[in-house]
């Protein structure tokens, strides 16, 4: 018996079609040689959505599902378009991808590496995807995309923020459209100066793990650049779910900022204990006491209540954009859903179209061909403004948003106001940047 | 010394939440003998009682304000609390704002009636089963509830604020002559740690001055002598359960300020709180306070930022490495009796 | 035969036949079907089952036999998946020394885990061993990163230096082999609209499961074997009568460690990452489960357990509103909706509900776990009161 790698669906459809329904002579087939893993025979192209639908993402996983679902309509030509009206390449025709119907598959991440790896490993293997998306945690995004590289299919990665992704854990197989801690930093820090004055004492809470650490340097870095001075910078235990020990120190440390590293629940905890110490009412250097959240999540904040009035932080994208691909998209979306759509769901659905866009212009389902087709690609029209796709590490470049807690919200969805959009030119890095040094992307993997 | 004074009160407050679970483990281990890992989960229903309260309380009924438009450029809805046309809007107001508090009342009874339902329903049947056998239906529960919880409620935390009376902060550090701010404690969790002391005292003070406590006292310490002296111990043992409920369930409700609860919360708290028991040593009523405060404070100084500089990770394993060390050091936990699960 | 009696040997070659037939048994419905939802017969979850079953059966050794709950085992698995990486990372992606190395690394770790652990009995010995996990869970989550990737966990990159291996052309990302074949290597057989796969990892895993099974059985069968569940039915009585029976349960609490290194040395060797979760108390938890879902103390119980919780785990998992709507498709508007709503809450997001009842319904209804469920459908057809180890008890690892 000879082994080799074959693809699985390709075989199927082949063998399907041959027997036309009578039973054949059972025979053995080691070779199914269609250049590429998962090559989609038939009249139809799965795409394998990998989100976390248990454990504290779930929600967040949730709205990443319902984008992609509306992406897989708009992209077989129902619904109104949504973004692919205002998208700036015109490949997409609304008759699904190359002229199959997209199907899908949905499976749970839990936000484990683990749990993550075989459920995307199922949609390769058993299902027959040809390409892999979602997620919301770095450490899932860079362990889904190492599966995928190994593969052999595209890996579009969801929300996930850590300079790793595509830095020192970059594969050519995996894409980001989401932003990352060094971009956070850039935007946020000329914006605190503006706000808060150049001479500022700031005293860091990160996250104990990969992202907390790339996001605190990033953090630091550019402010520090500013002219502020790092007072102190304390690990919290990713478990941790009551922050009053690392806060309760802060003001006698004689901190006049509190910057909070921390995402998801860890954000809405900690950012809840710090305005329950009444830290904001205080002054600390004749100053007003402030706190800042590098990565702000919508879905989150809401969590965190009135908490988050007043408090700066940077986000990929939000519905109160007034582009035309934003409208489009948070139209189509609340016509369907009845609210505004997350940041997770719009990165979602701009990967889920620009994969199907570059397959289109490349003409193959190939990974190759997609991830030729991606590199250095310049697209509009997608509510983040113009942006670009470099191919020296596979990560989009565009403006980023710096937002704010708002004092007034109309209406539950309406937490956070846009304060400045600040230019792709002010966040972009060199792609070997000491924050991303050490990776490499090595060429892409077909597969078979 | 001010440092140091904060991170002490800092400990108390942690400690009263992690002495209030472990009371209420203690409890039902105490006096049935059953691993109830379900207990954080009766923690985790507690908070979202308080959630339930203040959404029954913020029931609306939509009213179309032509003025205002939705994001999607729709007439907005405006949703109007039934309770504003109940009260008019100011006392409705302050109603909304005391919704936490006012939860207590509500979910006294709720809870007394999950555990009776618990105990009578489920729990009964395993007394003579073992303890593995307990674990697994009780952390079957344990997900099965909290899965319900994520149905309706959804994964993402849900805010669930004090009483405007009680946001901000007290400013020891001005009252002990120390400068001002350097000692400061939100109100809330000051509460908290009062609202603990007073559970705490309350069930030791029933157990040890009534005569239902003395039985089950001595049913804990004797379950069959009491039995032969014709005393109805299943129905004690009953109360007990659904006291042990209502105590895990306070303490959620009272905790949703602190931290907006979420379905998970109470997995987050149920390792740790069967460290606690069993550092207090297994059947020990005072030794769950005791191994409770004394956790929390040192969690507390383990997380001082000069700590984690002399020892970097030391915030993460502080619970568990003193567990280990009073574990090999006090065979039994710091009170535990003989014979009690060592099997 | 092998050392065995007639009935265990029946029972081996029973498991030998199901996890070689594997393939066809866990792909029971044609490719294309609405019930091709439920097969289970991919190589990654049929890598998982035997793995997990390996993990599983050395868990039952220690808990099984001895009694003693240990609730950190799957620092074990994790220790030893880290060992493998490092192997793989530094050595070779040849899957031999990883796995050797994961096993004596996990083993290591397990002797002075189980040494200060033992001391202790009862719940006090499940809180130190679930406090030894939950420190290796923390600290490789956070300070020990440089070794253990923290939360990105560790693959392996072409650019380690893999000092046995020639280096690889530039972008050909490493994969984990034996001698050459590769772990992934697959084969297909298509009968109708029928699709078997034979994947090369899949049987290397199934021939160290039945390897781990076999000196499951063995042990079971020793005196060794009998002496640990003497001390499961009185340590007292046994201390009294001179014998020392630390050294037992010690020995007994390494074997499992090392059948942890090895499961964990597997998934390494499968599926090349290691995340930190791996240790976190609930993979701790879950083994217990498995095993007592399964039916603790039996042989073939604990590969049970962890068969249903992996398939519910990434079979059910899956299924969505979509998959449900094909499926009730052919039923009135009305009734289909309703089946939807009805079911919906169960599968796919809610898949953790349904592990839930059925944790609770098995260990209502059968105390013994999935073997006595097993015990009872035999009975019910009238043959012989099967035992413990009865083939009746011994279904698909994953039905």
């Amino acid at each position: 018996m000879s082994f080799s790698k074959l693809t699985r669906r390709g075989l199927m459809k082949t063998g399907a079609a041959a027997s036309a329904g009578l039973t054949l002579p059972t025979y053995l087939r080691a070779d199914g040689h269609s250049g590429f893993t998962n090559a989609p025979t038939g009249s139809t192209v799965t795409l394998g959505f990998n989100v976390p639908q248990s454990g504290p993402y779930a929600d967040e996983g949730a709205d990443e599902l319902r984008a992609y679902e509306l992406a897989v309509e708009h992209l077989n030509g129902g619904g109104d378009g949504g973004l692919m009206n205002t998208f700036s390449s015109k490949a997409l025709q609304g008759n699904g991808i190359l002229g199959k119907k997209v199907e899908y598959v949905t499976g749970d991440t839990q936000t484990k590496s683990d749990a993550a790896r075989a459920s995307a490993k199922s949609m390769i293997e058993k299902d027959g995807a040809v390409m892999i998306t979602g997620g919301s945690s770095s450490g899932v995004a860079v362990a889904v995309q190492a599966l995928c590289q190994e593969a052999g299919v595209i890996f579009m990665a969801g929300l996930t923020h850590s300079n790793d992704t595509t830095g020192k854990d970059k594969r050519a197989n995996g894409f980001r459209h989401f932003f990352n801690s060094y971009m956070s930093g850039a935007a946020l820090a000329p914006v605190l100066a503006n706000a808060y004055g150049t001479d500022r004492k700031a005293y860091h809470l990160t996250a104990d793990y990969n992202w907390g650490y790339t996001t605190e340097e990033a953090v630091r870095s550019s402010t520090e650049a500013m002219g502020w001075e790092t007072v102190n910078a304390v690990k919290t235990p990713l478990t941790q779910t009551d922050f009053s020990a690392y806060i309760a120190p802060v003001l006698q440390s004689g901190a006049d900022t509190l910057v909070l590293n921390h995402y998801g629940g860890n954000m809405v905890n900690s950012l809840t204990n710090a305005v329950q110490f009444g830290l904001r009412d205080k002054q600390v250097n004749g100053k007003d006491f402030q706190i800042v959240v590098p990565l702000y999540s919508r879905l989150m904040a809401k969590g965190a209540g009135a908490n988050v009035k007043g408090i700066f932080g940077s986000t990929n994208w939000h519905w109160s954009l007034t582009d035309e691909g934003s409208k489009a998209f948070v139209k189509s979306f609340g016509t369907k859903y009845g609210f505004p759509p997350s940041q997770a769901a719009h990165t979602c659905y701009v990967q889920a179209l620009l994969y199907a866009d570059a397959v289109e212009r490349a003409g193959s389902f190939n990974p190759c061909a997609v991830v030729e087709a991606l590199e250095d690609f310049e697209f509009d029209g997608m509510g983040n403004g113009p942006t670009l796709y470099r191919g020296a590490d596979h990560q989009c470049f565009k403006d980023v948003l710096v937002v704010k807690g708002k004092e007034n919200p109309e209406s539950e969805f309406d937490l956070l106001e846009i304060v400045e959009v600040t230019p792709v030119e002010q966040v972009t890095y060199d792609p070997d940047h000491p924050q991303m040094a050490g990776g490499s992307l090595g060429t892409c993997n077909p597969g078979a | 010394m001010d440092a140091i004074i904060l991170q002490i009160l800092n400990g108390l407050d942690k400690g009263s939440a992690y002495a209030l679970i472990a009371l209420g483990l203690t409890l039902i281990f105490g006096t049935l003998g059953v691993v109830n890992f379900a207990h954080g989960a009766l923690f985790m229903i507690g908070a979202f009682c308080a959630v339930t309260f203040s959404k029954f309380l913020t029931l609306s009924h939509t009213v179309i304000d032509e003025n205002k438009t939705d994001f999607l450029g729709n007439p907005a809805k405006i949703e109007v609390p039934y309770i504003y046309d109940l009260f008019g809007q100011a006392t409705g107001d302050a109603i909304i704002d005391w919704a936490v508090p006012l939860s207590l009342i509500v979910s006294i009874p709720v809870m007394v009636g999950i555990g009776f339902i618990m105990e009578r329903g489920l729990i009964k049947h395993f007394y003579k089963r073992p303890h593995a056998d307990q674990i697994l239906v009780t952390f079957g529960l344990a997900i099965v509830l909290q899965e319900v919880i994520k149905y309706y409620y959804g994964a993402n935390p849900i805010p669930t604020p004090a009483p405007d009376a009680f946001r901000g902060s007290f400013d020891f550090g001005a009252m002990m002559g120390f400068d001002p701010n350097t000692i400061i404690y939100p109100y809330w969790r000051l509460v908290y740690f009062a609202f603990a002391a007073v559970i705490i005292g309350a069930v030791f003070a029933f157990l040890q001055f009534t005569t239902f406590g003395m039985v089950v006292r001595a049913g804990m310490a004797d379950r069959e002598t009491v039995g032969l002296l014709g005393i109805n111990i299943d129905k004690r043992f009953t109360i007990m359960f659904g006291i042990a409920a209502a105590v895990a369930g306070l303490a959620g409700v009272m905790y949703a300020p602190i931290n907006s609860p979420n379905y998970h919360m109470g997995m987050d708290f149920l390792v740790l709180s069967f460290v606690v028991v069993v550092v207090g040593g297994m059947g020990s009523l005072p030794g769950a306070v005791l191994a409770g405060f004394l956790l929390g404070i040192l969690e507390s100084f383990a997380s001082m930022a000069v700590v984690l500089e002399l020892i970097p990770g030391i915030n993460q394993v502080i619970i568990y490495l003193v567990a280990i060390i009073i574990l090999l050091t006090r065979p039994r936990g710091l009170m535990g009796r003989k014979g009690v699960m060592e099997e | 035969m092998l050392g065995l009696n007639k009935k265990d040997f029946g029972l081996l070659i029973i498991v030998a036949i199901l996890t070689m037939a594997a393939p066809f048994i866990l792909n029971p419905f044609p490719e294309g079907s609405a019930m091709a939802q439920f097969n289970a017969g991919y190589p990654d979850l049929m890598q998982r089952l035997v793995i997990f079953g390996i993990f599983a059966i050395g868990f039952n050794i220690l808990f099984g036999l001895t009694g003693y709950l240990s609730f950190g085992h799957a620092a074990f698995l994790g220790v030893g998946s880290y060992a493998a990486i490092w192997m793989m990372k530094l050595l070779t992606m040849n899957v031999i020394p990883a796995i050797v190395v994961s096993i004596v690394i996990a083993g290591l770790f397990a002797l002075l885990v189980g040494w200060i652990s033992l001391r202790r009995s009862g719940i006090y010995f499940s809180i130190l061993t679930l406090a030894f996990a939950q420190m290796s869970y923390a600290l490789a989550y956070s300070v020990l990163t440089p070794i253990t990737g923290g939360e990105t966990g560790l693959q392996p990159k072409y650019t380690d230096p893999r000092i046995l291996d020639g280096a690889l052309e530039a972008g050909q990302s490493p994969r984990a082999n034996l001698f050459g074949l590769d772990m992934r290597a697959s084969s297909e057989l298509v009968m109708g609209n029928w699709v078997f796969t034979f994947n090369a990892g899949y049987y290397i895993a199934a021939i160290v499961m039945l390897i781990a099974f076999y000196m499951s059985i063995r042990i079971f069968r020793s005196p060794f074997g009998m002496m640990l569940r003497a001390v499961k039915s009185n340590q007292q009585r046994m201390n009294y009568t001179g014998l020392n029976s630390k050294p037992y349960t010690l020995a007994a609490f390494v074997i499992s460690g090392m059948y942890a290194g090895l499961a964990g040395g597997l998934l390494v060797a499968m599926d090349t990452q290691v995340g930190a979760e791996r240790m976190f108390w609930t993979a701790s938890g879950e083994v217990v489960l498995m095993t007592i879902l399964g039916g603790a103390g039996t042989l073939i119980g604990p590969v049970l357990g962890a068969g249903l919780i992996k398939y519910m785990e990434n079979i059910v998992s899956k299924i969505n509103k979509g998959v449900l709507e094909q499926w009730f498709a052919f039923m009135p508007d009305g009734i289909e909706d309703l089946l939807v709503t009805m079911i919906y809450p169960f599968v796919g997001k809610g898949w953790h509900l349904t592990l839930g009842i059925i944790f609770m319904l098995v260990v209502i209804f059968l105390p013994g776990g999935l073997v006595e469920g097993g015990q009872r459908i035999g009975r019910l057809f009238g043959r012989k009161k099967p035992s413990d180890s009865s083939p009746d008890g011994s279904k698909t690892p994953a039905e």
